[in-house]
């Protein structure tokens, strides 16, 4: 039996309380949402924060809406709730793609956005897809809140810009009309974490490239993008020779490491592949507007 | 610390510590041993109860975190010495053989059928995969749920 350390266990009641009993309890306070990457790892030991400070009755973090040209979604937004935003499912086609090959329909009734990406598990699928869309994140604290690009959010495996202290408030993603989105991920059984996967985002003018987000998870890529590859996509057409040298060039920096999910090279082709099929099909939606 | 969980419309005050988990706050705590307990790791979905009416891996969940809800467990299912048409369809269908996931399957179809009440066979293998039968192959439990939905008579307004 599965059982985690001792701990002190708080309730917060708004974003102020919850920031002062962040601050009352030190380094050693974690903060719970969704609690399930936190609870898991804290019966394995792997964590063994002092206090939890919960956050789920903080219904201010709880919001999702489109406001001044961006679409905001709170940390505590679950993932069954984006999947069923008909607002995201209008402008996003990539976090609906996303949401349904993350975990099983009662893990997404319970896990949240910002528990996923403070989590910071270089698996994890909305990084990529909040990293293709260049989201911003913001971050709360007891001096005030600071917006920080989402691609720079991430500073290694399970470590991310928010300091001991702070919260992730929301996520703030801009509305691009016309744009089209999508995501793809190869995983060994439904339900699964990625093998590696890939998100694009793109927007074409006349004809040409115009602007192109890709989002990778599962294989090292740093920021969780490829900026190279997006670069080079501006200004072409939106053919497939032209996705798959962007596949190409986002597979080159990507340092997938092989594991039980399979061995380096595998994971760097499927890179590559699933950029190229996540652009295919964000182009097809991208016209369809 | 003190908790009051309402279980089964049913409430429940005790004292906990916070690392209980719910699984082991039902089971032990109250009882309620119906509510299963498998693999440990919010994979298999024994533990699935419902926490104001959705369905949740009560393993991965702290009891603590239940303070001043709703719960519903296989316990609850049955209303009025009445079966729930999810119970009475995993007869009919022989949708179960050890029953070790049973509860959590039913939990998640009762979940199904409020939400959606006509679905289809893909709509119900959708809603259950995260809860592993090591038994009947699915098949059958595809079959109870659709026999639910077929056989829940939707209240008459009365004349
Ligand atoms: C069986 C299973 C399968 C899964 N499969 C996938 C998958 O295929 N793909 C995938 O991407 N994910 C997967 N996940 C992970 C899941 O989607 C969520 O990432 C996970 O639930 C984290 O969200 P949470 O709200 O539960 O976070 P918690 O466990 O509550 O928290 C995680 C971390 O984030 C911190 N935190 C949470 N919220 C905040 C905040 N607002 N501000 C600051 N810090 C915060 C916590 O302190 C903790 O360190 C899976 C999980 C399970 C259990
Ligand atoms: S015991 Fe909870 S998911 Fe297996
Ligand atoms: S009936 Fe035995 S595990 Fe499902």
């Amino acid at each position: 039996m599965q059982v985690p350390a001792r701990f002190e266990y708080e309730k917060a009641t708004s974003v102020p309380h919850a920031l002062a009993l962040l601050e009352r309890y030190g380094p050693d306070a974690r903060v719970v949402a969704g609690g399930h990457s936190l609870i898991p790892m804290m019966k394995l030991r792997l964590a063994q924060p002092e206090a939890l400070i919960d956050i789920n009755d903080l219904r201010e973090l709880a919001h999702l809406r489109v406001e001044g040209g961006e679409l905001a979604v709170g940390a505590l937004v679950r993932h069954a709730e984006l999947l069923a935003s008909p607002l995201v499912a209008e402008h996003f086609a990539i976090l609906i793609d996303a949401e349904r090959v993350i975990a099983d329909p009662v893990v997404r009734n319970r896990g949240t956005v910002g528990g996923s990406l403070c989590q910071a598990d270089p698996s994890e699928d909305l990084a990529a897809a909040f990293a293709a869309l260049k989201a911003d994140a913001v971050v709360t604290g007891p001096g005030g809140s600071r917006t920080v690009p989402l691609r720079g959010f991430h500073q290694g495996p399970y470590e991310t810009v928010v300091e001991p202290g702070e919260l992730l408030a929301e996520l703030r993603v801009p509305v691009r009309h016309g744009a089209g989105s999508a995501y793809e991920k190869v995983e060994r059984r439904v339900g699964d974490w990625p093998v590696a996967a890939a998100g694009a985002l793109i927007l074409i003018e006349d004809g040409l490239i115009t602007e192109a987000g890709i989002g990778l998870t599962a294989v090292s890529a740093p920021g969780f993008t490829a900026p190279e590859a997006e670069d080079y996509l501006i200004g072409r057409e939106p053919v497939d020779a032209v996705f798959a040298e962007a596949g190409r060039r986002a597979a080159a920096v990507c340092n997938p490491h092989a594991d039980q999910r399979g061995p380096a090279d595998y994971k760097r082709h499927l890179a590559g592949e699933l950029t190229r099929r996540a652009l295919r099909k964000a182009a097809r939606r991208a016209a369809e507007d | 610390m003190q908790i009051t969980v309402t279980v089964n419309d049913q409430p429940y005050t005790r004292e906990v510590e916070p690392r209980l988990l719910l699984v082991h706050f039902l089971r032990d705590e109250l009882g309620l041993t119906g509510t299963h307990w498998g693999c440990d790791t919010s994979n298999c979905g024994a533990c699935v109860v419902q926490i104001d009416a959705v369905p949740v891996k009560s393993c991965t969940m702290l009891a603590v975190m239940a303070d001043g809800h709703h719960v519903t467990t296989v316990e609850g299912l049955e209303k009025n010495g009445e079966l729930d048409p999810v119970q009475k369809g995993f007869t009919e269908c022989h949708g179960l053989q050890c029953g070790f996931c049973t509860p959590g399957m039913m939990l998640t179809a009762r979940w199904l059928l409020d939400n959606n009440p006509d679905p289809d066979e893909s709509e119900i293998r959708e809603a259950i995969s995260g809860q592993l039968c090591r038994c009947t192959g699915y098949e059958n439990i595809v079959r109870s749920v659709r026999w639910a939905a077929e056989h829940t008579c939707t209240p008459e307004v009365s004349a």
